[in-house]
């Protein structure tokens, strides 16, 4: 087991006396290599907002929905009914779509408004919730802003016009002709809120 | 013949001076055998710390409904449990088994910066303290889970500053460490002993060394993006400034991945040892070894994104990480056939090493093959943040890493301590960790496959029995460790007198010099005998 090396060279004798400068020398040398590595690799870390943006760029892939629209576009687009209905459980509010009706195209971007006045001489506040006729037409309405998103405040005798904006996807199943969208106030009852709810607190 | 008798290091002669004793011993150490030490204390009592937070975890979880703690605290014991086991536990003891080992397998007087090794132990303490003590500041603790995403990460109280500043401090300590290791490892070899003829143990960790010097920097950019997200108003992550959370997910990972193999790589290296000593043949395949241990390596950084599968990656890129993925099986399976083969007509003995060694071999397997599952794309949307991940995980973590570490442990205690351990205790260990392991983990994949989300304190009845199972088998886990304090206590204190080389079929130089090891070992370089070659 003892005494066999491969060549001479690798026994004791061969080490040279001054191994210690030389590995020494050889360490420093190293240490600087792998400095340079763990330099590179932390900034390596920093390039990559700009790298993941440009990358998502140039291959598209930050279209998120572009699935989606593909898929849409196959589907052609037809003509519906939309009714528009607004119901307040508050004899103070007056609450009303400025259209009744309009015929539109699926895959349409529609804009309506809404209008409330406030009869009162107390601040209300509230909230406006959608409901649909079909109810499973809702799934195929995608609303891109709607007042019902946030808590309104209204100041005593105030008056506003509140838009809704949204899509009627071209998916709609055949059977419906006639989408009704319904919005009903509700009143949050005074003192249980102190403030009006922060922007981005948004609901549908 | 030889000039002087010292270490390659400049800054070694600080022992030769008059020495400090007592606790300024410890804190000025710059022994590479000292040091080994005190990063496996470390670790076990890192590791006791951790185990702790993970019965609280599965105290909660024995039984639907909130029973004990409330989903707050459970989310901060869930983060801290993992971040103290992966950077507090498992790689400080493989560190500690480095310094310990590395000089004496390769015939080296000492690390090549034996002063900076002195630094890279005691950054680790303040980064403890930081991530413990943050349980009790206003907030409490990070409750994002070890991976940190945000935009949760951006929204946590000072906790998360804390977590923040301990992993740049765990992350300098590995840096420093890995840049040890890689040097001691290239340029401190006897001479003779080319890297084709390295113990394996030093490949994998010089591979794990060079994964660590390249993804530690980038776990530490990430995680100051998210602290001047939070307090410096820049939007890398934050939607509402125009950043993308989905972009930390990416960095997190590409540090994620290779941080995995960062654990199991040397737990391969010791098992590379111990089952070629017990089976009292050369191990089968050493340069498939290696090749296979490099293209882990490598292989690692083209992965991340198996973790995201869920995030809306487009299904070309969804294909290329499964195809990647499964591309890691490969040198990973040859490095189980190779340890298979080692064994095959092997004169087989099974002392504790052995078991543990053995016991690696058939769970990390298992963990291997759950992993496989969940990197097919289609099965992961299904298994992405259920129990089936916890599984595969502790598989791989605990099964793989930690039954590696216990392995090495009781191979090497004769050779660190000068006695032989307790055998009958040190297979009991074995066979209670191997039995409660089970007990405790593996029913989990069944509650993942059923759909039982993970990180969440409460959860429906279906999933109740085989939870009730998994707590049982977890706290007999964790008290089954307690024995390992018994048996290393024990064997410190006495036991039968250890020879130099106390297994028959060990190789290597660390058994050429006496048991226990000296102060001081190879300070003039050994001879290098190829017959003590390949571990
Ligand atoms: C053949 C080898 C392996 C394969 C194919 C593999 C694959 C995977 C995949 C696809 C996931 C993501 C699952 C999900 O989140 O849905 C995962 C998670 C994980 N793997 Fe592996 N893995 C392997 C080996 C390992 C090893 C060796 C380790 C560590 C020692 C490891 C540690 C982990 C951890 C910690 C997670 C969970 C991370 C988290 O979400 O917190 N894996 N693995
Ligand atoms: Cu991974």
């Amino acid at each position: 087991m003892d005494g066999q090396y491969l060549n001479p060279k690798l026994s004791p004798e061969g080490i040279p006396p001054n191994i210690q400068e030389i590995r020494a020398a050889g360490n420093r040398r190293i240490v600087s290599i792998l400095l340079a590595v763990v330099t590179s690799s932390f900034l390596f870390a920093y390039a990559q907002p700009p790298l993941y943006k440009a990358f998502c760029e140039w291959t598209g892939i930050y279209d998120i929905d572009r699935a989606q629209r593909v898929a849409e576009s196959s589907i052609p687009a037809r003509a519906v009914k939309l009714e528009f209905d607004a119901n307040s459980h508050d004899g103070g509010l007056r609450f009303s779509p400025e259209t009744a009706s309009l015929s539109a195209k699926t895959g349409d971007i529609i804009h309506v408004t809404y209008r409330i006045e406030n009869t009162r001489n107390t601040t209300v506040i509230g909230q406006a919730v959608p409901s649909y006729g079909p109810q499973h037409a809702g799934g195929y309405v995608k609303k891109l802003d709607c007042f019902c998103f946030k808590q309104q405040t209204f100041a005593p005798h105030e008056v506003r016009e509140m838009p809704v904006v949204f899509v009627l996807e071209r998916s709609l199943p055949d059977d419906v002709n006639t989408v009704t969208l319904s919005y009903t106030f509700f009143e949050v009852p005074a003192g249980s809120v102190t403030a009006p709810a922060k922007p981005g607190e948004s609901r549908t | 013949m030889q000039a002087t008798h010292t270490a390659g290091a400049a800054d070694h002669h600080a022992d030769h001076g008059p020495q400090p004793t007592g606790l300024m011993r410890w804190i000025t150490t710059t022994n590479h055998k000292d040091i080994g030490t005190m990063y496996l204390w470390f670790s076990f009592v890192m590791f006791l710390v951790g185990g702790a937070m993970s019965l609280i975890i599965r105290a909660e979880l024995l039984s639907p409904g909130l029973q004990y703690v409330q989903p707050e605290f459970y989310n901060q014991m869930l983060t801290l449990h993992a971040l103290i086991m992966v950077f507090g536990a498992i790689m400080p003891a493989f560190v500690g088994f480095a310094n310990w080992m590395i000089p004496l397998m390769i015939g080296a007087p000492d690390m090549a910066f034996a002063r900076m090794n002195n630094w890279s132990f005691w950054l680790l303490p303040p980064a403890a303290i930081l991530l413990t003590a943050s349980i009790f500041v206003p907030g409490g603790a990070a409750g994002t889970g070890w991976t940190l995403y945000p935009p949760l990460s951006i929204q946590m109280g000072m906790g998360m500053d804390m977590a923040i500043f301990a992993i740049h401090i765990l992350g300098m300590s590995s840096i420093m460490g890995s840049i040890n290791i890689i040097t001691t490892i290239l340029n401190m070899r006897t001479p003779g002993m080319d890297l084709m003829k390295m113990p394996l143990f030093c490949w994998t960790w010089l591979v794990t060394a060079f994964l660590l010097i390249a993804s530690m920097p980038i776990l530490a950019g990430a995680v100051t993006m998210l602290l001047t997200d939070r307090h410096f108003g820049t939007s890398f992550f934050s939607a509402a400034g125009g950043g993308d959370p989905v972009l930390f997910q990416h960095i997190f990972w590409f540090f994620g991945h290779p941080e995995v193999y960062i654990i199991a790589l040397p737990a391969f290296g010791v098992v590379s040892h111990v089952i070629p000593a017990f089976s009292r043949k050369q191990l089968f395949g050493y340069a498939s070894m290696v090749y296979a241990i490099a293209a882990i390596g490598l292989i690692s950084f083209f992965v991340w994104a198996h973790h995201m599968y869920v995030t809306g990656i487009p299904l070309t890129g969804q294909l290329y990480f499964m195809y990647a993925t499964m591309l890691i099986a490969i040198p990973t399976g040859v490095k189980v056939f190779n340890w298979v083969t080692t064994m095959w007509r092997g004169s087989l003995s099974f002392e504790t090493p052995m078991l543990f060694a053995l016991g690696f071999l058939v769970l990390f397997t298992i963990g291997g093959l759950t992993g496989l599952v969940l990197a097919m794309t289609a099965v992961d949307i299904q298994l992405q943040d259920t129990y089936y991940v916890v599984a595969h995980f502790h598989y791989v973590m605990v099964a793989g890493a930690l039954f590696s570490a216990y392995a090495g442990l009781y191979y090497w205690l004769p050779k660190w301590t000068g006695h032989m351990y307790n055998e009958s205790l040190g297979k009991l260990h074995f066979w209670l960790s191997m039995i409660f392991f089970n007990i405790a983990f593996f029913p989990q994949h069944f509650l993942g496959l059923a759909g039982m989300p993970r990180r969440i304190p409460d959860y429906a009845q279906q999933f109740a029995d085989f939870n009730m199972i998994s707590t049982i088998g977890s706290f007999g886990f964790g008290f089954s460790q307690l024995l390992v304090l018994v048996v290393v206590f024990q064997t410190m204190k006495g036991g039968a007198k250890a020879e130099a080389r106390p297994w028959d079929g060990a190789r290597g130089l660390e058994w050429t010099v006496p048991s226990p090891a000296p102060h001081h070992t190879f300070e003039d370089p050994p001879a290098f005998n190829p017959a003590e070659a390949h571990g």
